[in-house]
């Protein structure tokens, strides 16, 4: 599996990506500059974390108009996958390529801290190693995290399935204080309608060893070479 | 020379200098300065520059070793790791600004901290802090907590840089007078440590970075004061922040390092420009001339005196070798920062600073910075304390004092404050906060770093020598629990008003005791700061001698957290314990009794003990360890407990040895281990000629004393988690 990921100025957790990329497919994945204005074939783009332009305007709506993201969003529209973490969800929201909004926290603080996801999709390039239901336990480190939409998107994401991950308590229910930054029904992370672009705001990629933070996040890129061999 | 404002006796007291001082400076000069002229000799000569009352006393640290690569004197010490590697590391404090405007004043502490290590070529991978607030029922506190945490997180978290321990205290001396210490760890080839003296007359000097404005003008000279109740009208004086900007600068500065162009970098912290360029030209022994036009600017119409004196953020002054300034300006370009070149090395020896063409400042730069003021203040000891017999003491049930000291505001979790800082980032944290230290992975290698910082004031102020001890040996306890060997510390040195004997004597004696545990341990100073004048109204702080400790583990895996894992396992007690309750917690708390001596330190003694202790984690003989400081033993296992979820069983206290001073006492050089393997572990102690003793076993989900009193962890956990969230609810 080829991957290429992203940089803009300010990202900062695009090793931590490469990183579980290359632990997982064995291929060192190529990195992309903001001013780019083409993205070679490849056969995942990654839009990883950090505060892109300092996220001075709101979280993502600099980046979104970059000169690679006009490039990313042609190769999306061709069906190339595309998965965008923490800062990476908040551009892919601002680029129109997943619905909805990532608003400030409930608690109104940056919020750092082990969380437990519930798996709700098993059927995706991104998470068919994991079971349905399965619950794993990745870290969050976001300010503005707190995923809103309108009914009508919403019922459209529950309708489709394309909710693939929630916030739960350890044992997979439901609970208010599981979930970090009050998004609405728990939302931690989506897919658009054709399941080709994921977007979360968790950090799978720092729970990919055993010996920092554990192996929960793994299955992710397991499943991406898996279905991108 | 422009004409001159008028160098009255009020011009010259604004800017903090003494007649002496003012004498030296005309002598020096030889004629009446400009107003730019007198501003630079305040900032250079000011406490917070010079170390002028500190200076003396600093020269008593050891300072080198066999891993020592650079010592004291440049923007960071550095320390061999092996491999080619260097950690580089420095503490500082940025208390005053915070005081007045918590978040931007800690937020460019953080920055200020991050550049010093990277001016020297590594790259950051770790912050850790350092805070001291008042009394929680001051009406301040709460507001002053949220806005240090919210900013040392929002430019940790933005530059991403991961934010991995710290230490939080309350107590009323710190009222109106906060400390914020930063501390950053990095990273470097250790052939490839930048320097700050500049080389080779003809060559350029460049500015890059952020642009200048009027922020920060004299916040050397703020930060070289007592607070009085005008100080908040200082506010302009504090720096703005911007992590973002910082981010571009530092990947452009690793950048640029990687090529052969750089003489000399230095950062534009404290005194921005004049310090910069004023450091770099006496390093090298020459001369630096700038033109003022061509500093980048973020305002119209700043004068030579403003410009030289702003403090504004992410900036750096570079000297490059001959043809290399197109390198740095397409580097800089890349990150769309600004690249000038505003002057030139040369040979004259002074400092000239030009503006329209028109020389305004013309400065000989060495007695500039060699006369400077250096001053023996007088010192008087701290008077001795009495040691406190237990059984003078305020006796409460164990368990009913363990709930006491375990919600109280210096013991209680800490867990709000790092929640909101990032201490992820860079996929490394193997040991995250709430433990002994923090450990953090050496990429491509099988190497960590451990860090820590730490001081007990309240040991400080009772017994000033004991206390600099003990903030030095606990770094290097904590250290050696997590698996590592200490090498090096930096040191943050926070005390009141030095021209007070009594405040001298505090600092002498903390520095005089930091110093011999340095030496007894092999654990030499490598850099730091010192922070006087941290009064309000004549009151001063405790004496706080923050103690920043780095270690190395050859191997990651072998650590181990203080979190208890498997029930059936041993609880041992490594070290003596005879129950010494002066200066303790329990005593401060439970007693409501702030007297008595503190707990003595043998150096041998705590070096023995750790060395066995280090031993038996790297051996895998222990499944857990922690070192026993604030709150002693009982609350030593609480914390154990409360981290890996699993309780214990407890023995009873020794013949002879009051409960409560067994259990809370603060006995130096002692920690708790729990083992699978309780023969392998009392016959290395004994072999070692360590105390160790069996004190109980991990079992079910409470503490249970013998006796039967007993709490559950969920009212322990509770109680322990609960108190700060809903302090700042």
């Amino acid at each position: 599996m080829k991957a290429a990921v992203v940089s803009f100025p300010g990202s900062n957790r695009e090793r931590d990506i490469m990183m579980a990329l290359e632990r997982a497919s064995g291929v060192k994945p190529s990195l992309l500059w903001h001013g780019d204005t083409e993205i070679p074939d490849t056969d995942l783009i990654v839009v990883p974390g950090g505060f892109s332009y300092g996220d001075y305007l709101r979280c993502g709506a600099m980046a979104a108009h970059s000169p690679v993201m006009k490039a990313l969003k042609e190769k999306a529209a061709k069906g190339t996958p595309v998965l965008g973490v923490c800062n990476g969800f908040q551009i892919l929201v601002e680029a129109g390529l997943l619905p909805g909004a990532l608003m400030r926290n409930a608690s109104l603080k940056f919020v750092c801290r082990q969380v437990h996801l519930r798996v709700e999709d098993s059927q995706s390039l991104f998470t068919n190693a994991y079971e349905k239901g399965q619950v794993i336990r990745v870290p969050v480190a976001h300010a503005e995290g707190n995923y809103t939409a309108d009914e009508d998107t919403l019922k459209h994401l529950e309708d489709r399935g394309l909710v693939a991950f929630r916030y739960v308590a350890p044992d997979g229910s439901l609970a208010p204080e599981a979930n970090p930054n009050g998004s609405t029904r728990a939302i931690a992370g989506i897919f658009n309608d054709s399941k080709t672009v994921l977007g979360l705001m968790p950090h799978p990629e720092d729970a990919t060893d055993p010996h920092a933070g554990g192996m929960d996040g793994f299955g992710m890129f397991k499943s991406l070479v898996n279905a991108l061999h | 020379m422009i004409p001159n404002t008028k160098i009255t006796a009020e011009v010259v007291q604004e800017h903090g200098l003494t007649e002496d001082e003012y004498a030296l400076l005309l002598k020096i000069m030889d004629r009446e300065p400009t107003l730019a002229e007198l501003g630079i000799f305040s900032v250079m000569w000011s406490e917070h520059c010079s170390y002028k009352s500190s200076r003396v006393w600093l020269k008593t640290f050891p300072t080198s070793g066999p891993k020592v690569l650079q010592g004291p004197g440049e923007n960071a010490g550095a320390v061999d790791i092996g491999d080619g590697l260097a950690a580089v590391f420095k503490i500082e404090s940025h208390n005053h600004p915070s005081f007045i405007e918590p978040y931007q004043g800690a937020a460019t502490g953080v920055g200020g901290i991050l550049r010093d290590v990277f001016t020297m070529g590594a790259r950051p991978i770790a912050n850790l802090n350092a805070l001291r607030f008042g009394d929680p029922k001051h009406p301040k506190t709460r507001h002053l907590v949220s806005g240090v945490v919210a900013g040392i997180g929002g430019y940790g978290n933005c530059i991403g840089v991961p934010t991995v321990a710290g230490e939080t205290n309350f107590h009323p001396s710190y009222n109106g007078n906060i400390l914020v210490n930063a501390m950053t760890v990095g990273l470097a080839r250790a052939d490839r440590i930048f320097k700050a003296a500049a080389r080779g007359p003809g060559n350029r000097v460049l500015y890059v970075g952020a642009k200048t404005g009027r922020d920060g003008i004299h916040g050397a000279t703020m930060a070289s004061a007592e607070f009085t109740e005008e100080s908040e009208a200082k506010r302009p004086t504090v720096q703005v922040g911007d992590p973002f900007t910082e981010k571009l600068l530092l990947e452009a500065c690793l950048e640029l390092m990687a090529e052969d162009a750089i003489v000399a970098i230095q950062d534009m912290g404290a005194a921005g420009l004049t310090s910069s360029s004023v450091e770099m030209a006496a390093r090298g022994g020459l001369g630096i001339e700038l033109n003022i036009d061509h500093v980048p600017m973020r305002e119209t119409g700043m004068t030579t005196y403003e410009v030289m004196l702003s403090e504004s953020q992410e900036r750096m002054l570079l000297v490059v070798k001959p043809g290399a300034e197109k390198i740095a300006e397409r580097i800089f370009k890349k990150w769309e920062l600004d690249c000038a070149d505003i002057g030139v090395v040369t040979e004259t020896g002074r400092l000239v600073v030009k503006k329209d063409g028109k020389v305004e400042i013309d400065i000989p730069v060495a007695p500039l910075v060699d006369q400077s003021p250096l001053y023996r203040r007088p010192h008087v000891p701290s008077p001795k304390r009495p040691e406190i017999k237990a059984a003078n003491t305020k006796v409460v049930e164990p368990v009913a004092a363990l709930k006491q000291l375990m919600g109280c505001p210096d013991l209680a979790s800490k867990r709000w404050i790092w929640d909101q800082y990032d201490h992820l980032v860079g996929n490394d944290t193997i040991q995250t906060p709430g433990g002994d230290a923090a450990v953090v992975r050496v990429r491509d290698t099988r190497k960590a770093l451990a860090m820590v910082v730490d001081c007990t004031p309240r040991y400080c102020v009772a017994d000033p020598k004991t206390g600099g001890m003990q903030a030095v040996v606990e770094t290097w306890r904590n250290l050696t629990a997590v698996g590592a060997e200490p090498i090096a510390i930096t040191d943050n040195l926070n005390f009141g008003n030095p021209q007070r004997p009594e405040i001298m004597g505090q600092i002498v004696g903390c520095i005089e005791g930091m110093g011999e545990a340095c030496r007894a341990l092999d654990y030499p100073v490598i850099s730091g700061n010192v922070s006087l004048y941290n009064e309000t109204n004549g009151q001063g702080i405790l004496p706080t001698p923050v103690v920043g400790g780095v270690g190395l583990l050859d191997e990651y895996t072998q650590t181990v957290g203080l979190a208890l894992k498997n029930a059936g396992c041993a609880l041992v007690l490594i070290g003596e314990t005879k129950g010494w309750l002066g200066a303790s917690l329990y005593l401060r708390e439970i007693a409501g009794w702030e007297e008595g001596a503190p707990p003595p330190i043998d150096l041998a003694v705590e070096r023995k003990t750790g060395d066995l202790v280090r031993g038996l984690v790297r051996g895998g003989k222990v499944e857990a360890c922690h070192d026993l400081s604030d709150g002693g033993l009982l609350v030593g296992i609480a914390e154990m407990a409360l981290a890996g979820g699993i309780g214990a069983k407890l023995e009873a206290a020794p013949k002879g040895t009051p409960d409560h001073a067994w259990w809370f006492g603060e006995d130096q050089a002692r920690y708790v281990v729990a083992t699978a393997d309780l023969d392998g572990v009392l016959a290395t102690a004994k072999a070692a000629g360590v105390p160790a003793r069996v004190i109980g076993e991990t079992a079910g989900a409470s503490l249970t004393l013998a006796g039967g009193s007993a709490i559950s962890l969920d009212e322990l956990r509770s109680i322990h988690e609960g108190w700060l969230p809903k302090y700042m609810s």
